[in-house]
């Protein structure tokens, strides 16, 4: 076994050395149970960095692979990336040191048993996304819930009980039925190896009733409207730090399974059913967006918008050609950041005044500049502000859908004016007006710790807003990889599905170095 | 009829039921003539014993048919037989530290454990309707005193004479089944059942031998509709004799439904698979929705037993070698979070006695962190929760079930089981969520052992043991076909 072969074993199983570290600390060192937490993570971080520098991304297959048979005939060991996970790996990785350093002072008790089950949560989201095992992607999917049900249970605010039942209970019930779907397909096609599923062609009657299954368990955890009702409570009653892993990364596993599994494996169900998916999506943007507008706590405000935001994503997935597609990946990274960033702001303020109400702030800016401009990137990305990463996806989700439905197009236009209302509306009343409340007049601007977070998401978010294409090259070739695979398991002409492609990624990336990847990769798909 | 049995060697395959009888007579004596207090010692001798019979399994395993065909010896006779072993000792081990406050600190308590077990291997590797009935009451015989033998405590003695009550009915419906069987094939040897059934086909008053043998198994292994016993006895007995009760007799009775469904009666496999269907959706809906209103921890425990045999039977219904394998598999995970379990109960003691309410492990997790996260991994496990081995145990048996077409039968299961997590759950709430009430006092070491061995195969279960133990299933189930 090679280097090459083993580090993603090690990026998924590091934090989990980590973790072991922690658990033999004494209770009382909480500096040093934070610093092995810390610097776990970024060794992690580093490490996944890595992967993505020696990634390939000309090749729209399956790199850094290893294959074991190990449970039985059944499941087996088996990781590797393609274009379109490898970005989840880094986005996982990178996400934790912030959540790790947003914990620092804000939580003050259990701290061993907190950063124990974030170093096993890490584990179980990074193996997510490099297992090519279905029952093992299962298990990993479905793990997450396990550490995500204690943070939100033991370090939520008050409603934390019902909040974490909530959590646990929408999301277990829909994938017990994914499931058995799984160990369907295993009988149908004979193996559980990802890989080898992709190619197989399962019957079409089978393929409604999977991804049925499927979609039982990913639109939940995505959420799509209307299985969302857990999110703004989770969100809500959990940590800052849990917020921001909730929905930056757990949310993005549906959409991962959505492009993973219903779409190439089940293509004519996909086809099929795509129109159900699009009023789902845009019934979401719309509704969701509204019904920010009139939330009075910051925290579920942000919470409805990423259920507005995963809309576009899949709107975008199920649009089925490059251009959807790729800006519905693009959209998720870019929600992982800003949501994640918007979380960790709202943190900041939480750690200080301890109310998240939108009515106990007002005119931060006075004594709060930095804060204030931080802020207010993280808010003009979430409006979807060319120049920012969320116009990005945003814009290619609605190209790539126009095609399709002009009228999800138009739906879908809505919600950009509706997420401008609210989250501007938001800005003004906790940022702008006097500072009159006599409890925020001592309030302090960020100090290091603060900065050290939020400063990389700010040239983060506002780099890929200019220049999309480390993200867009990564995945181009994955990306068409997929789509020409189910244009062509639903009869359609691949190339017709692949041709825009070129034009609208020069348009949003001005520099015109996203394109050139997507060039190459259509070849094969015309023969 | 000659007898097979030429010389000892020949006997080769029964050596660890022999080991066992004699053994168990060498402690009677042992024990009447040394010290009574010395109960502990005896403990470790019976201990010590099935460990012995189980090293002779696992070290000289011989196949064979003995005893004019009324005892058989197989592979998956040998798997079954060693996880009988390992529970009993287990929960042998379970019971040492605090026998006294237990009132299980009488010598004869080992011995019966003992003659118990050998009771259960004869079950495993019975061939014959009559060894079947010998072995079956041998094991009930040993566990209704075991269930009463804190003879001062009322609880005790009630839930001995509800045990020994509706046991006894449950053997009558067995042996009348054995009768009909009999009556209408001829033969009580179940190889020669089988030829037989295949010989002249099915008729009503077979099927309704097998029903009645299948309900009197069913009892024991505490399938709804024959679960009745389960939750009074759990709570009443002894909590270390509940342990015994709810690994070693569970495992015994699910491998002799096994043999008698995927061997004798495999002719006629659909109108057993109706009846072992309709037992695995009762047991896991009404175990998944009784146990909810529950306060008493040993009364969860048995609504969750009953749940998880439920559970095992999704495997067995589909009636194939998959099916076998992850009933096979299912068992041996299942004794593993039993002993954690009960290695967590015992450990979990106040001031006024053992933890009986859910409510009085509030705030564990502060008060006694070890236990409580062991404790919590167990309920995730038994909720079936990936990556813990609970999970693993339910991929097999579903995997079957979905293989056999049993759709219906699936999704009721998941469901069922995602019911099942609400009062799981509610005990980790309980530790992890809840301020703490009451101090408890030191764990002996002996449990500490037990929490740790178990809580680390369920944690690592993917890479250390699952592999091998996977193996071992599949070479059990194989040999049943």
């Amino acid at each position: 076994m090679t280097f090459e072969n083993s580090i993603l074993s090690i990026v998924t199983f590091l934090p989990l050395l980590g973790a072991a570290l922690v658990l033999v600390t004494p209770k009382t060192a909480l500096n040093a149970i934070r610093w092995t937490a810390l610097v776990t993570t970024l060794v992690t971080l580093a490490l996944s960095l890595w992967i993505w520098a020696a990634f390939d991304a000309s090749n729209p297959g399956f790199q850094f692979v290893v294959n074991y048979p190990w449970l039985g005939d059944s499941i087996g060991y088996r990781v590797g990336v393609d274009g379109i996970s490898v970005l989840f790996v880094v986005l996982s990785a990178l996400l934790m040191p912030f959540c790790i350093l947003a914990s620092w002072e804000a939580i003050d008790k259990r701290v061993k048993e907190y950063m124990l089950v974030f170093l096993i949560l890490e584990v179980l989201m990074i193996g997510v996304f490099t297992t090519l095992d279905l029952a093992m992607f299962y298990v990993f999917f479905e793990g997450t819930l396990l550490p995500m049900f204690l943070i939100i249970g033991i370090w939520g605010g008050k409603r934390r009980i019902q909040a974490s039942y909530k959590f646990f209970f929408y999301t277990f019930i829909g994938s017990v039925l994914m499931l058995l779907a799984i160990m369907a397909m295993y009988w149908n096609a004979g193996t559980t190896d990802i890989s080898r599923l992709l190619t197989h062609q399962f019957p079409e009657s089978m393929q409604i009733w999977l991804w049925l299954a499927f979609f039982a368990s990913l639109a939940v955890k995505m959420p799509m409207w209307p299985f969302h009702r857990w999110l703004p409570e989770a969100h809500v009653e959990a940590p800052t730090a849990g917020s921001v892993i909730l929905a930056a990364i757990l949310l993005k596993l549906g959409g991962y399974g959505f492009l993973r599994f219903s779409l190439p494996m089940f293509p004519d169900a996909s086809a099929q059913l795509s129109n159900f998916v699009f009023v789902l999506s845009v019934a979401a943007i719309i509704i969701t967006s509204l019904v920010a507008l009139v939330q009075t706590d910051i925290k579920k405000l942000i919470a409805y918008s990423s259920v507005a935001h995963m809309g576009f994503v899949t709107m975008g997935i199920f649009a089925g050609n490059a251009l959807g597609i790729q800006g519905a990946m693009f959209q998720m990274i870019s929600h992982g950041l800003v949501s994640g960033a918007l979380f960790l702001s709202v943190g900041v303020i939480y750690d200080r005044m301890h109310t998240r109400d939108i009515t106990a702030y007002g005119g931060l800016v006075e004594r709060m500049p930095k804060y204030a401009f931080a802020f207010m990137v993280f808010t003009m990305a979430n409006v979807g502000l060319p120049g920012t990463s969320g116009f990005v996806g945003e814009f290619l989700t609605m190209l790539g859908v126009f095609q399709v439905n002009t009228w999800v197009a138009f739906g879908a236009a809505f919600g950009v004016i509706f997420s401008a209302g609210y989250a501007l509306w938001l800005y003004r009343r906790v940022v702008f007006g006097a500072l009159t409340k006599e409890s925020l007049k001592g309030i302090l601007d960020l100090d290091l710790r603060e900065k050290i977070i939020l400063y990389p998401l700010i040239i983060l978010i506002i780099v890929f807003g200019f220049y999309p294409s480390p993200i867009l090259d990564t995945t181009a070739a994955s990306v068409n990889n997929l789509v020409s695979h189910y244009a062509t398991s639903i009869g359609l002409d691949p190339a017709v599905s692949l041709a825009d492609a070129r034009a609208p990624l020069e348009y949003a990336a001005p520099t015109g170095e996203a394109a050139p990847a997507a060039e190459p990769a259509a070849e094969p798909a015309a023969h | 009829m000659n007898s097979d049995v030429i010389d000892f060697a020949s006997v080769a395959p029964a050596y660890p039921e022999l080991l066992m009888a004699v053994g168990a007579l060498v402690l009677v004596i042992l024990g009447v003539a040394i010290n009574k207090e010395k109960s502990v010692l005896i403990s470790w001798l019976a201990v010590l014993l099935m460990a012995a019979a189980g090293l002779m399994i696992i070290l000289n395993p011989a196949d064979g048919v003995l005893f004019n065909g009324v005892f058989i010896a197989d592979a998956f006779g040998r798997y079954m037989k060693l996880l009988v072993l390992g529970g009993a000792a287990l929960s042998l081990i379970l019971a040492m530290p605090n026998s006294e406050a237990n009132g299980v600190h009488k010598f004869e308590y080992s011995i019966l454990a003992v003659l118990a077990t050998l009771g259960m291997m004869i079950m495993v590797s019975a061939n014959d309707l009559m060894s079947l009935y010998i072995g079956l009451e041998l094991q009930s015989l040993a566990l209704y005193v075991m269930a009463a033998i804190k003879r001062d405590d009322k609880r005790a003695s009630e839930a001995g004479l509800k045990y020994f009550v509706l046991g006894a009915l449950s053997s009558g419906m067995l042996l009348y089944g054995a009768s009909l069987v009999y009556g209408f094939t001829g033969h009580t040897n179940l190889t020669e059942i089988v030829g037989a059934i295949a010989m002249e086909g099915r008729s009503i008053g077979l099927v309704f031998g097998m029903v009645f043998l299948l309900a009197g198994v069913a009892f024991k292994i505490s399938a709804v509709p024959f679960h009745m016993w389960t939750p009074d006895v759990y709570e009443g007995a002894p909590t270390p004799v509940t342990a015994f009760f709810a690994m070693a007799p569970k495992v015994a009775a699910m491998s002799l439904m096994i043999r008698l469904v995927m061997d004798t009666f495999q002719p006629i496999s659909h109108d057993w698979q109706q009846v072992v269907i309709f037992l695995s959706i009762a047991s896991m809906v009404l175990a998944a929705f009784a146990a909810i209103g529950q306060r008493s921890l040993k009364r969860l425990i048995a609504y969750s037993s009953i749940g998880h045999v439920g559970f095992a039977l999704v495997g067995l219904s589909s009636g194939t070698q998959v099916g076998v394998e992850g009933v096979a598999i299912y068992m041996a995970i299942y004794v593993t979070m039993t002993a954690g379990l009960f290695a967590c109960i015992l450990s979990l003691r106040t001031e006024d006695g053992y933890v009986e309410n859910i409510e009085d492990l509030a705030g564990a997790a502060q008060t006694r962190p070890f236990v409580a996260a062991i404790m919590a991994i167990l309920m995730f496990s038994l909720i079936g929760m990936p990556p813990l081995a609970g999970f693993f145990a339910k991929w097999h048996v579903f995997l079957a079930a979905i293989e056999a077409n049993l759709y219906v039968l699936s999704v009721i299961g998941v469901l069922a089981s995602a019911v099942s997590a609400y009062y799981y759950l509610r005990v980790v709430k309980t530790m992890y969520f809840d301020e703490p009430k009451s101090t408890f006092i030191a764990v002996p070491n002996e449990l500490n052992i037990i929490l740790a061995i178990s809580a680390f195969l369920v944690v690592t279960y993917y890479f250390s043991v699952g592999s091998v133990l996977t193996n071992w299933a599949h070479i059990a189930a194989g040999s049943l076909f």
